[in-house]
């Protein structure tokens, strides 16, 4: 485990459904211990690359080894070491908490007295020991994925892979699973996830890339894409009027980029303040003015755009 | 308890050391584990189902066998129709629990609960998924069985020791009507789809495959339908079984045309739950 050798590598790698190319040809190395974010909007091939990666989608073209094995052929072998939570929930609603964790670690041959010493560590990691003998159907949201969590661990896995682990949760149970998920890479588990969330990707992510159509447009800690691709201040301009648009014009020239949304312009500047100062000078009084920190957000619009992808 | 709160949470010990010492030696039969966990969810409602699977067959037995075979005086071919019916109910029972068991819960796996999907994660390959699966759709119809065939001993029904190869037989006709629905229900996009399988297939399989009556009382062309279904072979040998005489088809054939059926069912369905498990 000293070696330098990725935990997951990929070369070329190539996923088609017949004519649809969801993957096209991506390179990726994940290093032992490193949490590793794939961004995107919808369809870009993010879960494509997570069922590669999680031995149950072979690819059709390109390299992978996973843990230094091809997932086509010691699948099992793979899969025995790694934790999977899945986009949506497949837990059983009619068994218990305790019973969803002792049966699944049974697939990976641990034996039931160590399944369920393990299962009540994972229930107190999660924070459901209250809820260990209670059925799975009537708990909340975030209380289900808690346990998807807690079920993708009972091997004490290596990697954990995490299909955009708190979509659908409430800010108070993102925050409880962020924090979870915090203390695992602690300890030295290597993470792989994928988000729509642009905060969780800075909050939990060392390195991510960023996938449009299939390929990767950008590759980087979170800070290093922000200074890639974004200016250090942002500043939203909101006009009193019906368009936005004949203030644009007035601002041209003024910092990096000038970007007219329907509602506000965005001004993509070195210094927020100086900006504001010369917005000022122009003779011009927006409604409202807002000077903030680029995110990674204003990155992956920038490079994935603004439209709508269903 | 309320979500959030930053107390609790002990540590998970996932150090290196505490990997190695957990390293498995994965399951030597995969498909065992998969097996008990169908059993533990079993275990919710097996009294519920202890309870049906000894009342059904007895007012079965009692509504044909007592109320229909007390207005046909000769009987069937010399034998009381009280008698010569329970070797048919019993293989129609063993249908009934093998295809119930293997269309909305297989549907149900791929498309609602998607259990199958979570079993694919974990190092369990395809036939490991489909197999522990097929195994616990065959315990539940080897232990109906089981429990109508008591219920007719205590009525007298059984006149033969040959009776003890009944749970093979059932077992045999479970695999081969199970495995080939297990790839249906596998496939169908809607389950209305299931409904219609009972609607099409099992009803009129169990009024016409000699159950109730006699297949040579059908007109010749209906009566070859009834010998291509799987359910009329096990007819056939249950009831020769029970009633300790010879049965109409050769023995070794009825076998193997049920061992056909299971055979091409399960490479059936090992393709349809590979095609929708590994995409």
């Amino acid at each position: 485990m000293t070696t330098a050798q990725p935990l997951i590598q990929a070369r070329g790698l190539v996923k088609r459904f017949g004519d649809f190319t969801a993957v096209d040809g991506i390179d990726v190395e994940v290093r032992s211990g490193e949490a590793f974010g794939f961004l995107g909007p919808n369809g870009a091939g993010k879960s494509s690359t997570m069922r590669m990666v999680g031995c149950i989608s072979p690819p059709t073209a390109g390299e992978l080894r996973i843990l230094g094995m091809d997932p086509v052929r010691d699948g099992p072998a793979i899969r025995a070491r790694l934790g999977v939570c899945p986009q949506l929930d497949n837990l059983d609603p009619e068994l218990t908490v305790r019973e969803n964790l002792t049966t699944y670690a049974r697939y990976f041959g641990i034996p039931r007295r160590v399944a369920r010493a393990r299962a009540a560590e994972l229930l107190d990691f999660v924070q459901l020991t209250e809820r260990a003998d209670s059925r799975v159907d009537p708990l909340s949201g975030g209380m289900k994925r808690r346990l998807t969590i807690a079920r993708a661990l009972v091997n004490e896995p290596e990697i954990v892979l995490l299909d955009e682990p708190t979509t659908g949760l409430d800010p108070q149970a993102r925050h409880l699973v962020w924090e979870r998920l915090f203390r695992l890479k602690q300890q030295g588990v290597t993470l792989v996830l994928t988000t729509h969330y642009m905060d969780e990707a800075e909050q939990l992510c060392d390195r991510l890339v960023v996938m449009d159509g299939g390929r990767i447009v950008a590759e980087g800690s979170p800070r290093a894409l922000i200074q890639r691709h974004s200016t250090r201040e942002v500043v939203e301009l909101r006009f009193a009027a019906e368009s936005q648009e004949p203030f644009a014009g007035k601002l041209d020239g003024l910092g990096e980029r000038v970007e007219v949304l329907p509602d506000r312009i965005l001004l993509y500047v070195h210094d927020g303040d100086a900006a504001v100062a010369e917005v000022g000078a122009l003779g011009l009084t927006p409604a409202n003015v807002l000077v903030r920190r680029s995110s990674l957000e204003d990155v992956f619009l920038h490079l994935t755009g603004r439209t709508l992808v269903d | 308890m309320v979500d959030g709160g930053r107390g609790g949470g002990g540590l998970v010990s996932v150090t290196q050391q505490a990997r190695e010492r957990a390293r498995p030696a994965l399951p030597r039969v995969p498909a065992a584990a998969v097996f008990a966990y169908h059993l533990v969810g079993y275990r919710r409602t097996w009294r519920a189902g202890v309870f049906s699977s000894f009342l059904l067959p007895t007012l079965t037995v009692l509504g044909f066998g007592l109320g229909v075979g007390a207005y046909i005086d000769q009987g069937v071919g010399g034998v009381r129709y009280f008698d010569w019916i329970v070797g048919g109910l019993l293989a129609s029972t063993a249908l009934q629990v093998a295809i119930a068991e293997s269309t909305w819960p297989v549907f149900s796996n791929f498309r609602w609960i998607k259990t199958y999907f979570a079993q694919s994660a974990a190092p369990l390959r395809v036939p490991d998924v489909l197999g522990g699966h097929l195994a616990f759709v065959l315990f539940r119809v080897l232990t109906s069985s089981v429990a109508f065939l008591l219920v007719v001993v205590l009525f007298g029904a059984v006149r033969s020791p040959w009776a003890l190869t009944l749970p093979l037989v059932v077992v045999l006709l479970g695999l081969a009507v199970a495995a080939p629905t297990f790839a249906y229900a596998a496939v169908v996009d809607s389950d209305s789809w299931l409904a219609m399988l009972f609607r099409f297939a099992v009803i009129p399989m169990t009024l016409f495959a000699g159950v109730f009556f006699p297949v040579e009382s059908l007109p010749v062309a209906l009566r070859w339908l009834a010998y291509v279904t799987p359910l009329w072979h096990a007819v056939d040998l249950c009831r020769a079984a029970t009633l300790g005489i010879a049965a109409q088809w050769s023995v070794a054939g009825h076998l193997l045309y049920l061992g056909a059926w299971a055979l091409g069912g399960w490479l059936l369905a090992r393709r349809a739950f590979r095609r929708r498990l590994v995409l």
